[in-house]
C-alpha cells in the first residue's frame, strides 16, 4: 500500500450518520497512522454540513461533503457518480463502505467503474508488513473464513457493523472540510412512497432474544416480547416464522436475514441451523433454550436450558422482575 | 419482452467439508444445486411471462456440470438456456464474472430487464448483480422484496434499504436483485423437467463471446485472490447445561453475576 490514503464513504440512515461509519473511522485512523497517510470521508445528502465537525472528531483528516437537495434520498447512481469522480483525484490506497444494505448497492458499482477489487462483508482488516492489507470474510455462509487479498492499486472493501472498534471521539480534533459541487445524475429510478420506518434494528442491539419454531403460533410472539423487555432487549426470529408471515423480514436473524452480535443472544425454540449460527456465531454470550438436548446450537452455547420454552420464559420474566 | 436470468451453481452448504490438510473447501464433498436465490429470480421470469408474455433466457457461468442450472431453468419456462464455459473463465472474481456475464448479455441482444439473486450461498458477495448493471449502463434496483406492478416498459416495485422499504418506479433496460420475500418459488412438474432434460443447452466460450478482452476473464481479470481459507475460530464457550425445575433461576443468577441484566 502507497501512502495515497484511505477513503471511507459515509453512509446516513435516517437523518444521522450510520454507527459503522465510527468503526470505519477507528480502523481507518489506526491504518492510515500506521501507514504514515491520511483519512478522508465523503458525506453525501441535504442539510449535512454540521455532520463534517462530528467525523473530524472521530478521526477524519478531511472530509468532502456534497450537501444537495438532489441527494436528499440515497440513490445508487447520484452517489456512484460523485464518489467516482472523487476517487480520480484523490487517489486513495483504500476505499471503506459500510456493510449495509445501503453499502452493499453501492460498492460494487463504484469498484467495477474503477476496476478495483472489492471485498465485501469484511470482519477484520490487518496490514501485512508488505504493505498489504489482509482482509477477512465470510464465506459459504458463514461456515468458513477466506483470507483475501487485493491486487488493483486500490483496495475497496465493505466492513460488517460491529466488526470493528469505533474510534476515540476527539473534539479538539483539527480537519479540513471541503465542500464539493454536486453531479447530478438522472438514475431512472422514481421514489413513490416510503414504507414503514424500521424498527429498533436488531443489527444494533445489544441483548437479542430470538425465537424459532419452537413456538406454536404467532400470538405467542407476546410471550417472546415480554422476556425481551424484561431483559432490555429486543426480538429476533429465525427465517421460518419470517416466511409464515408471523414477524416482519427485520427481525430475521442468520444469512440471509441480519448478523448480529449482541453482549447476549438468548435462542428459543431455535435449533441452531448452518445458515441461522452464520448470523450470531460472534455474540459475546449465548444462551439456547430447547426441549431437545441434541440440537446444533446448544454445542455453541455458553448456557444451554434444556427445557420447555412456554415453561422457563414464564419462570425468567417472574424472576427478572423481582430483580 | 426480453427478460435475462442469472443463476449460479453452488454446493449444497450443509455438506460441503473442510479438508484440513490443505486448508481448502471440498466442493466435490457435496452436491451441486442451484443458488436457491436464483430460483426467486426464476420464478419472477416466469410469472411476468405468464402476465405479459416474455421471453426469458438463462445465463449461467460455471464449469460442464452447471448445465444442470440451464435446464433447471428451462424446467421453470425458460426459453433459452446459455452455459459460459471456458478454461479461461475459471477462477474469477466478481469482477472478472461481471464482465464476462456483461460480454455474454451483449452477444445474446437487447434485454429488457435482467434477474439476479441478492446474493450466492458460496460467494457470499452480492456484488455481481450491481457490477453487472455498471458494465451494462442500466439503473439498478436492489434488493426488490416485491414486484408491485409489471408492464413492458417499466415495473413499480418494493426495494429494500438500510433505512427502510421504499415503493420505486423503474423504467426498462433494468437490473433487479431479488430478495428471498420476492415470491414462493414453485416446482417444476415431471413434464416439465423431462422436457427440459430433453432441451438443448447451448454452449459458449471465449471465442463465442466475440470482442472480449482475454485479460480481463478468469484468475487474470481478477483483482482479488484467496488467499487461504481457514475454519472460523470458535469462540470458548462455557457450555454448561442447565436442566430440572430451578434451570430458569440457574440462568438468571448466571446472566446477573456476568453483569448482562440491565439495571
Ligand atoms: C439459502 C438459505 C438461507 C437461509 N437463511 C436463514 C436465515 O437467515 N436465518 C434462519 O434462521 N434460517 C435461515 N434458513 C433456514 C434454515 O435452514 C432453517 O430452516 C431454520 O433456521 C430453522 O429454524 P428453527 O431453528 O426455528 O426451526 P427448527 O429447525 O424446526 O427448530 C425448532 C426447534 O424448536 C425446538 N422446540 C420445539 N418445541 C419446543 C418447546 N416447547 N420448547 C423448547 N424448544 C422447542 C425443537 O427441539 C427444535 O430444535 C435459510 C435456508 C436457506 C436454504
Ligand atoms: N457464475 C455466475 N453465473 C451466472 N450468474 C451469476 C454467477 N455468479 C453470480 N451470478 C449472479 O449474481 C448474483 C449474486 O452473486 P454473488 O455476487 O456471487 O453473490 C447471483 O444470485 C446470480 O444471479
Amino acid at each position: 500500500m502507497e501512502n495515497k490514503g484511505i477513503l471511507i464513504y459515509v453512509e446516513r440512515e435516517g437523518g444521522r450518520v450510520h454507527p459503522i461509519c465510527y468503526e470505519l473511522l477507528g480502523k481507518g485512523r489506526d491504518l492510515a497512522d500506521k501507514t504514515d497517510s491520511k483519512v478522508s470521508c465523503a458525506v453525501l445528502g441535504s442539510g449535512i454540513t454540521e455532520t463534517a465537525q462530528e467525523l473530524v472528531a472521530y478521526g477524519a483528516d478531511t472530509v468532502y461533503v456534497y450537501d444537495d437537495e438532489s441527494l436528499a434520498t440515497f440513490d445508487s447512481l447520484a452517489h456512484k457518480q460523485n464518489l467516482v469522480s472523487l476517487i480520480s483525484e484523490v487517489q486513495p490506497a483504500i476505499v471503506m463502505f459500510g456493510s449495509t444494505l445501503t453499502g452493499k448497492a453501492l460498492a460494487p458499482r463504484v469498484a467495477t467503474a474503477v476496476e478495483a477489487g472489492l471485498t465485501s462483508n469484511c470482519t477484520a482488516l490487518e496490514l501485512q508488513e508488505d504493505g498489504s492489507l489482509l482482509q477477512v470474510r465470510p464465506a459459504f455462509t458463514g461456515n468458513f473464513l477466506a483470507h483475501v487479498k487485493t491486487s488493483s492499486d486500490i483496495t475497496m472493501v465493505t466492513v460488517r457493523y460491529r466488526a470493528l472498534e469505533a474510534g476515540q471521539k476527539d473534539e479538539g480534533r483539527k480537519g479540513e472540510i471541503v465542500k464539493k459541487g454536486v453531479e447530478k445524475v438522472d438514475s431512472g429510478v422514481k421514489v413513490l412512497g416510503k414504507g414503514e420506518a424500521k424498527p429498533a434494528s436488531i443489527a444494533g442491539a445489544d441483548i437479542v432474544v430470538c425465537a424459532g419454531r419452537g413456538l406454536r403460533n404467532a400470538d405467542d410472539f407476546e410471550l417472546v416480547q415480554q422476556l425481551a423487555d424484561a431483559l432490555g432487549g429486543v426480538v429476533g426470529a429465525t427465517r421460518p416464522l419470517v416466511d409464515d408471515g408471523w414477524i416482519s423480514k427485520d427481525h430475521q436473524v442468520g444469512f440471509s436475514g441480519t448478523i448480529v452480535k449482541p453482549k447476549l443472544y438468548v435462542g428459543v425454540g431455535v435449533s441452531g441451523s448452518p445458515q441461522h449460527l452464520a448470523g450470531i456465531r460472534d455474540s459475546g454470550t449465548i444462551v439456547a433454550i430447547n426441549s431437545d438436548p441434541s440440537v446444533a446450537l446448544f454445542r455453541i452455547a455458553d448456557y444451554a436450558v434444556v427445557g420447555d420454552l412456554y415453561q422457563v420464559i414464564p419462570q425468567m420474566i417472574e424472576l427478572l422482575k423481582k430483580k | 419482452m426480453h427478460i435475462i436470468v442469472l443463476a449460479k451453481q453452488v454446493p449444497d452448504i450443509e455438506k460441503v467439508k473442510f479438508l484440513r490438510e490443505t486448508n481448502r473447501v471440498d466442493r466435490k464433498s457435496a452436491d451441486s444445486e442451484i443458488n436457491p436465490f436464483d430460483l426467486n429470480a426464476l420464478e419472477a421470469a416466469q410469472q411476468m411471462k405468464e402476465q405479459l408474455g416474455a421471453t426469458v433466457t438463462v445465463i449461467s457461468m460455471g464449469p460442464q456440470s452447471a448445465e444442470a442450472v440451464l435446464r433447471e431453468g428451462i424446467a421453470r419456462d425458460a426459453d433459452r438456456g446459455i452455459l459460459l464455459y471456458d478454461d479461461s473463465f475459471a477462477g474469477a472474481d466478481t469482477l472478472a464474472t461481471s464482465y464476462t456475464l456483461a460480454a455474454a448479455i451483449r452477444k445474446v441482444g437487447d434485454f429488457d430487464l435482467i434477474l439476479c439473486g441478492e446474493t450466492t450461498v458460496d460467494g457470499d458477495t452480492g456484488q455481481v448483480g450491481p457490477g453487472l448493471a455498471e458494465r451494462l449502463g442500466v439503473s439498478l434496483l436492489p434488493f426488490v422484496s416485491e414486484l408491485t406492478k409489471v408492464s413492458t416498459d417499466k415495473v413499480t416495485a418494493v426495494t429494500e434499504t438500510s433505512a427502510g422499504s421504499l415503493s420505486v418506479e423503474a423504467s426498462f433496460p433494468l437490473l433487479i436483485t431479488g430478495t428471498k420475500e420476492l415470491n414462493t418459488p414453485r416446482l417444476p412438474t415431471l413434464k416439465e423437467k423431462l422436457r427440459a432434460r430433453k432441451a438443448e443447452v447451448e454452449k459458449w466460450t471465449a471465442a463465442d463471446l466475440g470482442d472480449v478482452d482475454p485479460v480481463k476473464l478468469g484468475i487474470a481479470g481478477s483483482a482479488t485472490w484467496v488467499e487461504s481459507i481457514a475454519l472460523p475460530p470458535e469462540k470458548k464457550r462455557k457450555g454448561e447445561v442447565l436442566q430440572g425445575e430451578d434451570a430458569a433461576s440457574q440462568l438468571v443468577a448466571a446472566l446477573d453475576k456476568a453483569g448482562l441484566l440491565k439495571g
